[in-house]
């Protein structure tokens, strides 16, 4: 007797709870690419290959903060012979030195994940100075 | 299939030495490998280092003009605003209008009877009334405000410099009620409109941190002597207080030196020849 009620109902719930899948079935944007900087291109290699860097560079930043203002050590001879500054904004051989733009590359992503780091509030971009 | 319970007992020995052995092995042989593991940290070879860090401020040789470039010099080289500083409105439409009571200070002037208050005297020299002396933080020994930060955002480093790391401050200002010198500020609101002019080698704060003196760490990582002692024509000197032969200590030795506030305990690292 009831049977179709309880189908009904359980229709309904199933549709409801993969709403988030079905919502969004065809309707999003591929995921963008970061821009590299001429500079960047020249330099060819980063601080760690290209995918490691991807999934694992807030560590690296979070490591390198803690050489830098605990152990005050700065500088860093990466796995692949290249040496850095460690810093994000600061010098030619930092972060920024090389990514010089970080609408390009920093914010695209960051934006496109929801992600919102504060390091910006701190640390400057020389576009913002000269702008 | 029949086992004795000896052979069992075998069986069962290898596999629990293997279980216990095998994470040992994985770990000495992924330890080499790894990226990270390759990579080091070191220091700039040109960096100047010591035991603990101090500064020896000549009072004789501190002039209205010197005290000013000094102070300036500071600010430009570490982004500290000025709240006096008419915003950019362009840059910044939205900047509220500012308490100019405000401020935020790593190196300044003060007068003799508040840099000393235990040494104030009626008959104290004349001269000493109208010096501009520096102030700064201290780098303390025994520094109340490191005892006092819940986050280790302000610690002492190894070489004596009392640092903060700015990304871990939470603005309770513990720190700013421990320090008996006051040679910490907090910023109350965005310091960047009050910027003049934005130093591209140093970050700036954000709202709600508190700052001070560094002792310039960071032009120590690249060599550099500290940005007061550079303009200081002599005035100022920073070395090694541990180091017997350091110009600090030879200072130290010739003239009688007097520091902030010693009956506290919190042994200064700043002194100031008389």
């Amino acid at each position: 007797m009831s049977k179709n009620a309880i189908i009904a109902g359980l229709a309904a719930f199933v549709i409801a709870a993969l709403f988030p899948f079905w919502f969004n079935l065809g309707g999003t944007d591929a995921a963008p690419e970061p821009e590299l900087s001429a500079k960047a291109k020249a330099a060819g290699k980063c601080v760690l290959d290209k995918y490691d860097m991807r999934a694992n560079h807030m560590s690296l930043l979070d490591e390198w903060r803690d050489a830098v203002v605990r152990d005050a050590d700065r500088k860093y001879d990466a796995a692949n012979g290249k040496q850095f500054q460690m810093s994000l904004s600061t010098g030619e051989d930092s972060c920024l030195g090389c990514h010089e733009d970080k609408e390009k590359f920093c914010d695209k992503c960051h934006t496109y994940a929801s992600v919102d780091p504060y390091c910006w509030e701190c640390h400057t971009t020389p576009k913002e100075i000269n702008q | 299939m029949k086992k004795s319970r000896r052979s069992f007992l075998k069986a069962a020995g290898v596999s629990a030495l293997g279980i216990g052995v095998a994470p040992a092995i994985q770990a000495v042989a992924s330890s080499g490998s790894t990226p990270a593991a390759l990579a080091a940290k070191t220091k700039h070879p040109e960096a100047l280092t010591a035991h603990r860090w101090g500064m020896v401020i000549d009072t004789s040789k501190i002039t209205d003009e010197v005290a000013e470039n000094i102070v300036h010099a500071c600010r430009k080289a570490h982004n500290v605003p000025d709240l006096n500083h008419e915003p950019d409105p362009e840059k910044y439409p939205k900047t509220r209008p500012v308490n100019h009571n405000q401020e935020v200070k790593w190196i300044w002037e003060e007068h003799f009877e508040s840099a000393f208050p235990d040494k104030e005297d009626e008959f104290l020299a004349e001269r000493f009334k109208e010096l501009p002396f520096l102030v700064t933080c201290n780098h303390c020994k025994n520094a109340p405000c490191v005892q006092a930060c819940p986050t280790q955002a302000t610690f002492k480093r190894e070489d004596g410099i009392v640092l903060m790391d700015f990304h871990r401050c939470i603005g309770c200002r513990f720190c700013m009620a421990a320090c008996p010198f006051g040679s910490r500020s907090f910023n109350f609101r965005d310091p960047r409109p009050f910027i003049e002019e934005i130093n591209p080698d140093f970050p700036t704060r954000s709202k709600g941190v508190v700052e001070k003196c560094n002792l310039c760490a960071e032009r120590l990582a690249k060599g550099l002597q500290p940005a007061c002692a550079d303009v200081s024509e002599g005035a100022i000197v920073v070395g090694d207080l541990e180091d017997p032969n350091s110009e600090v200590r030879e200072l130290l030795n010739e003239k009688y030196s007097i520091r902030r506030k010693q009956e506290l305990g919190t042994e200064p690292s700043v002194y100031y020849i008389m």
